[in-house]
């Protein structure tokens, strides 16, 4: 099967066109959004275990010749990034079925979640860059509609914030690509990374990697474009804040990943100097704003800006250690964000507040949810046999071996700050004095907290049996650090 | 007070139906000379909005009896069929075909799948620019 890699991409796409043709039947909406997750699902593992025998998938749609048609080329990390994305995007649809209200899943809710899948695995497994900007747009689109889903006040006030900043990211995003195109002649990324080591102007190819650095930037909310993220992220309902927390971001610090590894390393002096810098001072504002808030919400929220920076700066390093130190982290940090919000989610739920001050005492009522969470806050943290460790020791590592001994030691001091953060809501939330709870029904709570529960062991597997997914994540590495096997795979003829 | 919009009105009769054949003209040229299924769709589009303007939301719901969302989605559908009838052929995705057909009308006429994608595009157009002026128009 050639077609393969973009089977997840398509699948969802076809579900979420016949979901548009019921929207008033609550019950089929869901049945039909599962299923199509579940296929979806299904088809990347398939994609997941192809990629592991055979090597890197590339196909050139249309059966045109690798530069001249679009290319869809899903290496290890990509297929990695699809079937966490995917996994997470099941998780969510499960906690969204009792939390989110019909009145909502009346309004084209499911079908605005299988675009943004569309858009996040297409993203992912692309392979030309001005079919990336578009895949970009589908998952914007798609997120539009979801951040202003319901028509609350917060809600229109802060997706008026989000679309105007992604509106200007994109603008420039679409000038980049033109600057790109005009130097090289090209937009292939296999043909780009062949051509780019042949031009001698690296001082403009230079000013186009910054360039992509502040597009990709302002989607993976990098220092000091971040801004927009805090306010937008609050507003929308719990389930899709999960969603966005988990897939939004990474998606940008997946393509500085492909490009920064990929064809701009004409100057790595300058662009990956600057790219450490910018990911330290990013880690920095992040645990600012984690220590700042008493709000559940804004503390994971400012988390999800420090994990940024912590991936960017193991890609910055460009050894092997602090790549496939990313790598795992990337994959880690979506599967434990989407299980913090969820849990997070839960206690808003039953104190019916997000304001730390309010909450205490849960532990004798919800003792395994309370553990739960522990777990997940050390997995957050990089406590070692949880899912955080690998990633951040590897990322450490690389910073010694490399040229910044000082952004390893910044990213353990902060790991201190983070840890500090999460252990806040435990503390706050589930020791101490009871506070008033909204009574929940025992249904409804299980409802909620057994899709998180299995997120939350899914992460601590993925930690503990880390030793099983090295090779994967090392094979994904190997690719991101050679150029030359992802040029071979998709210029073979 | 209505105003008196005969006028409006019997013009719109004439016009509506020029407009829709110069909309299909565009979007079966699209191939050989500038046009296809966007074009094509927004020209269609244009004509429901003059019946709109020269009659009344309801009675142009009457007339045209269509969910324009449901119009949407098949035009979606359409599309990535179109797209994926090439993985049951086993060529990469989006792989077109085309031949030559004697067709009773017209002669020796080449018929082309790409044409089937802009279908799916067409109703697309179509579709989400009357979602939009329609929700808008009914807005209170």
């Amino acid at each position: 099967m050639s077609n393969l890699a973009l089977f997840p991409i398509v699948i969802p796409l076809i579900f979420a066109a016949v979901l548009m043709l019921f929207p008033k039947n609550v019950s089929m909406q869901r049945i039909v959004a599962i299923a199509g997750v579940s296929a979806t699902l299904v088809s990347a593992l398939f994609l997941f275990s192809k990629v592991s025998t055979d090597g890197i998938q590339a196909v050139t749609l249309g059966s045109w010749p690798a530069p001249f048609g679009i290319s869809m080329v899903s290496d290890m990390l990509s297929v990695l990034l699809v079937l966490s994305s995917t996994l997470v995007t099941l998780f969510v649809l499960f906690y969204s079925i009792p939390t989110i209200g019909v009145k909502r899943e009346q309004s084209y809710y499911y079908p605005a979640v299988l675009f943004l899948m569309t858009g996040v695995n297409g993203a992912f497994t692309t392979g030309d860059i001005f079919n990336l900007f578009v895949f970009i747009e589908v998952l914007l689109m798609a997120s539009y509609a979801l951040i202003v889903h319901g028509g609350e006040k917060p809600q229109l006030r802060e997706s008026i914030k989000y679309l105007l900043v992604n509106i200007i990211s994109s603008a420039l995003f679409v000038s980049a690509v033109a600057y790109l195109y005009s130097v090289t002649g090209t937009l292939n990324m296999a043909d780009l990374a062949v051509k780019i080591p042949k031009i001698e102007a690296v001082g403009i190819l230079t000013v186009i990697a910054v360039l992509f650095l502040v597009v990709f930037g302002f989607k993976a909310a990098i220092f000091p474009l971040y801004f927009w993220l805090p306010g937008s992220y609050f507003a929308p309902p719990m389930a899709i804040l999960a969603l966005f927390g988990a897939l939004l971001t990474k998606v940008g610090v997946y393509a500085i990943m492909r490009t920064y590894t990929l064809f701009f390393t004409m100057n790595i002096g300058f662009t990956h100097e600057l790219l450490a810098i910018i990911a330290i001072l990013t880690i920095l504002a992040g645990c600012i704003g984690a220590l700042a808030y008493f709000d559940v919400k804004k503390i994971i929220i400012y988390n999800i800006i420090i994990a940024v920076g912590v991936i960017l700066f193991g890609i910055s390093q460009m050894n092997a250690a602090g790549v496939e130190g990313s790598i795992f982290y990337l994959v880690h940090d979506m599967l434990i964000k989407a299980a913090l919000f969820l849990l997070v989610g839960i206690l808003t739920v039953i104190f019916g507040t997000s304001d730390l001050r309010k909450m205490g005492g849960l532990i004798k009522s919800y003792p395994l949810f309370g553990w739960t969470f522990l777990i997940a806050a050390f997995g957050l943290a990089g406590i070692p046999p949880l899912s955080g460790f690998p990633g951040k020791l590897l990322i450490v590592q690389g910073g010694f071996e490399g040229t910044h001994f000082w952004g390893s030691l910044v990213i353990l001091a902060t790991s201190l700050l983070v840890l500090l953060s999460v252990v806040r809501i435990f503390i706050y939330a589930f020791w101490g004095e009871p506070a008033k709870i909204v009574t929940i029904d025992r249904k409804h709570y299980l409802s909620m907290f057994v899709p998180t529960a299995i997120l939350v062991a899914l992460t601590v597997v993925l930690g503990a049996g880390a030793e099983l997914f090295m090779p994967f994540v090392s094979d994904a590495g190997e690719v991101l650090l050679n150029p030359s096997l992802y040029i071979d795979a998709v210029l073979k003829e | 007070m209505r105003t008196n919009d005969v006028m409006l009105q019997t013009a719109t009769k004439v016009v509506t139906f020029i407009i829709l054949m110069f909309a299909v003209h565009i979007f079966f040229a699209g191939h050989y000379t500038p046009g296809g299924g966007f074009v094509g769709g927004l020209l269609t589009a244009s004509a429901i909005v003059l019946l709109m303007l020269a009659f009344d939301l309801p009675t142009v719901k009457k007339i045209v009896p269509i969910n324009y969302v449901v119009l949407t989605a098949v035009g979606l559908l359409i599309a990535i069929a179109t797209a994926s009838a090439s993985i049951v052929f086993d060529v990469p995705f989006f792989t077109h075909a085309y031949d030559y057909f004697d067709l009773p009308l017209f002669g020796k006429t080449s018929l082309h799948s790409a044409m089937l994608f802009d279908l799916g595009v067409y109703l697309v157009v179509v579709g989400v620019t009357m979602t939009i002026i329609q929700t808008i128009g009914e807005d209170e």
